[in-house]
């Protein structure tokens, strides 16, 4: 039997190794797992099962975190077939790519000229959000139907650069909200 | 069989008994121990039946002190001495708490390690100690009204406290000498206690404005399992900065100057929260303010005036409850049910402006004083193991993120705010310079970029790398965070395996060393009380290992030992039921440690076996 610490998250959770998932049964089997292992399970057991148990329990949640995530999860399967993504690596010379990046940006950084800033930013939002959507089942095509490993690196890298614009915009919208309530 | 041999009939090493545990609610204004009693939990009463214990200790020159109402009523005539929402203070440095000073009454010097210290008749006394001694009133009120000895308590802290606060708490709870099973968030408490009564699913928000703390939760229940997707927050702001904003009206319209003294200072806060509270059945409250030399002040405060001027603190709330949201990735229409809880959500501005803000009316079902005590006592009663199998179970989140300084006195974030815990991270640095044999680590907790704008937590050293060119050392800096929201963090130099490993201790905590040192001088017969003390640990703990281990040999022994494994196991089990019976505290612990060494494979497969068996039932067909 080997170790649940030493299994991938996959076979952790009993899923198959491929980038589609059922998401209602990764957090069903989560909670199944932190029922089991939680260290609240052993709050009046020996230090050592305790130990073990808040190991344990670390270990699946963040196995969770990354099998919940559609980048880390795209990343994950990538590392587990041998083709880590690094986080300084930068996507190949893709014209078209980088042109929508610096728009977005351009947008971004114009919001607060805006009439009214919380809705434009709501819109743009929404479009990166579109965009993020549109890679993530390209990714999967691609991973989970693919023969070829690098078009799934180049997504995985894009869906970063979309992953930074969405935080930039949710930092923008606490800012705008702090301000203006 | 010799795992008979193991319990010894009539001691507390029999299965299944059920172990008297306690919830606690340590609050900046009152506090409340609750227990679960046939199935109900509910809060207890003092002998003269209140249930609120008035978070204020009073000091005397006699070296002895009062705890609640009794130390409150002389705290407008010796404001010195009586401590009051010593809970503000809980794991602040002194600079932290003189800039609270404007409004607080009393002398702080600074302790040794930086940690503040209350000048009192009875001698200087830390934030901790205080809160300690409002904890031992509790605990002899659950023994008494249980009838026993607490095998162990939750206590509840703000969500948003951060570590140095939440280890301040722990501290406070061992030198009461109370066996802390769980830090447990105030709003995740209130959860439970509404939880268990609806079992219905869905999320829900809990909004906490206490006295002095406010937190926002967003939750998950599922089928018993509540996980807290977000929690937000201020632990600065609460019921008693209501109160200053109308005493300082009071003071405005009695043409009063500045700088009151200690006891109208007292005086004034006593009546503001007074007219607050009675503003919550009446339309307008008159108030008599006696000033000095029999001269009163006498005025009409309206309900009206009185929204006005708290308006600007109930709105400082709405910014936490609109980040908790966006953390989650939710709007205020998911929400199924907001959950109102501490006493300052009796005023009836804060629950119109959280209905507004929710679109929903709050649920005000239990008393907002008491639900987080009572979630509490049912979080102890399982921890303490006297609930069934399939009992339910709490997911929560660090409130902040947890970083470490890098060059320019910037901060690289490690785990981010709102983690499900307990939780590791590492991340890797190196040297910067040919040739350096060490690095200094600053631990930081907060979001802002810059390490100032941070909360420092604790500061190490990693020594002893050996010299490399700069760049070559790869240095594993490791930050683990526990089921009570605690860290601890190592580093380890990748290449040569050298180490280093701290508990964090706030740089203005207590070291295990003063913690054991202020038991040791709270008892009489310093010497043999610390030598019964430890021996009634050990026993203890050789009492729960034993039980434990029975209870899981009776499992699965067969499938998962050999019987060399087996035959061990029992031997070193066998020599620690010996040694349990004599009164040689260290010889338990080494019989304890020798069991836990010789069982660490069989712990281990175990809990992986457990995970299988969960497990098991989605295998392999689900595989397409």
């Amino acid at each position: 039997m080997s170790s649940t610490l030493t299994q991938n998250y996959f076979e952790l959770f009993s899923l198959p190794q491929q980038y589609v998932l059922e998401h209602a049964d990764l957090d069903a089997r989560y909670r199944e797992l932190q029922r089991t292992v939680h260290p609240d399970r052993y709050a009046s057991a020996s230090d050592q099962e305790r130990r073990f148990s808040m190991q344990q329990a670390t270990h699946i949640n963040e196995a969770y975190q990354v099998l919940k995530d559609p980048l880390r999860r795209g990343r994950y399967l990538l590392e587990l077939r041998g083709h880590a993504v690094e986080d300084q690596q930068t996507t190949h010379q893709d014209p078209e790519f980088l042109m929508q990046q610096i728009e977005f940006r351009e947008a971004l950084a114009g919001i607060r000229q805006q009439d009214d800033p919380l809705q434009a930013l709501d819109r743009l939002a929404r479009e990166i959000q579109a965009q993020y959507r549109t890679l993530e089942s390209e990714l999967a095509q691609a991973l989970d139907a693919g023969e070829e490993f690098e078009p799934a690196v180049t997504l995985v890298l894009k869906m970063q650069y979309f992953m930074r614009l969405q935080n930039e915009v949710q930092e923008l919208e606490a800012d705008l909200e702090d301000e203006l309530f | 069989m010799a795992l008979l041999q193991i319990s010894e009939p009539g001691e507390a090493t029999a299965p299944h008994q059920h172990r008297l545990a306690a919830g606690i609610d340590l609050g900046t204004t009152n506090s409340l121990v609750a227990g679960v009693r046939s199935g109900v939990a509910d809060t207890l009463p003092d002998s003269e039946g209140h249930h609120l214990l008035p978070s204020v200790v009073r000091y005397l020159a006699t070296g002895e002190h009062q705890v609640g109402t009794a130390a409150m009523q002389q705290a407008a005539s010796d404001p010195l001495n009586t401590v009051i929402s010593v809970k503000r203070f809980m794991g602040r440095g002194v600079d932290d708490v003189k800039s609270l000073g404007s409004v607080l009454p009393y002398e702080f010097v600074a302790g040794e390690s930086g940690m503040p210290l209350i000048r009192t008749a009875a001698g200087d006394r830390s934030p901790v100690q205080v809160s300690a001694d409002i904890l031992d009133e509790l605990r002899q009120r659950a023994e008494q009204t249980l009838g026993g000895e607490l095998a162990g308590v939750v206590i509840t802290v703000p969500a948003y406290f951060d570590d140095a606060q939440r280890q301040a708490t722990k501290d406070a709870g061992r030198l009461a000498g109370l066996n802390v099973l769980r830090l447990l968030n105030e709003p995740t408490a209130a959860a439970v206690a509404y939880g268990l009564d609806s079992g219905a699913d869905g999320i829900i928000a809990v909004y906490d404005l206490g006295g002095g703390t406010f937190d926002i939760s967003i939750l998950r229940l599922n089928q018993g399992v509540f996980e807290v997707m977000a929690t937000a927050g201020d632990t600065a702001l609460g019921g008693d900065d209501m109160d200053h904003v109308i005493a300082t009206w009071v003071m405005e319209q009695a043409g009063l100057g500045d700088d009151p003294d200690h006891g109208l200072q007292r005086r004034l806060l006593l009546n503001a929260c007074a007219a607050k509270e009675a503003l919550t059945d009446s339309e307008q409250v008159d108030i008599v303010v006696e000033i000095e030399d029999g001269r009163k002040w006498q005025g009409t405060l309206t309900r009206q005036r009185m929204d006005e001027l708290i308006e600007p603190l109930l709105r400082k709330t709405l910014g936490p409850c609109r980040r908790a949201l966006r953390d989650a990735d939710l709007d205020a229409a998911d929400i199924r049910e907001v959950i109102m809880v501490g006493g300052s959500t009796r005023v009836l501005k804060v629950r119109t402006m959280v209905g507004e803000f929710f679109g929903r009316e709050p649920l005000v079902d239990i008393d907002p004083d008491k639900v987080v005590a009572a979630g509490a006592a049912i979080q102890a009663d399982v921890l303490a193991g006297n609930k069934p199998e399939d009992a339910m179970l709490l997911l929560d989140v660090i409130p902040l993120s947890l970083g470490v300084e890098t060059m320019g006195g910037l901060t690289e974030k490690i785990i981010p705010r709102n983690t499900t815990i307990p939780v590791s991270r590492a991340q890797e640095f190196t040297t910067y310079k040919d040739g350096q044999t060490a690095m200094a680590l600053h631990v930081v907790q907060g979001e802002r970029e810059l390490v100032d704008d941070c909360r420092s937590l604790a500061r190490f050293e990693l020594r002893d790398i050996p010299p490399m060119t700069a760049g070559a050392a790869r240095i594993r800096v490791t930050y683990q965070v526990d089921a009570d929201g605690l860290l601890s963090v190592t580093a380890e130099e990748q290449t040569s395996g050298v180490k280093a490993h701290i508990e964090v201790k706030p740089s203005y905590g207590l070291s295990d060393n003063e913690i054991e040192g202020m038991l040791r001088d709270s008892m009489d017969h310093a010497e043999d009380d610390m030598k019964v003390r430890r021996l009634r640990e050990q026993q203890v703990e050789a009492d729960r290992v034993l039980e434990a281990l029975q209870a899981a040999m009776q499992q699965d022994a067969d499938s998962l030992l050999g019987s060399e494994e087996r035959s061990a196991i029992e031997r070193a089990a066998g020599e620690l039921a010996a040694s349990r019976k004599g009164s040689d505290y260290r010889a338990i612990k080494a019989a304890i440690e020798k069991l836990e060494s010789v069982s660490t494979t069989y712990v281990d497969r175990r809990m992986n076996a457990n995970i299988q068996k969960v497990m098991a039932g989605h295998a392999v067909d689900e595989f397409k």
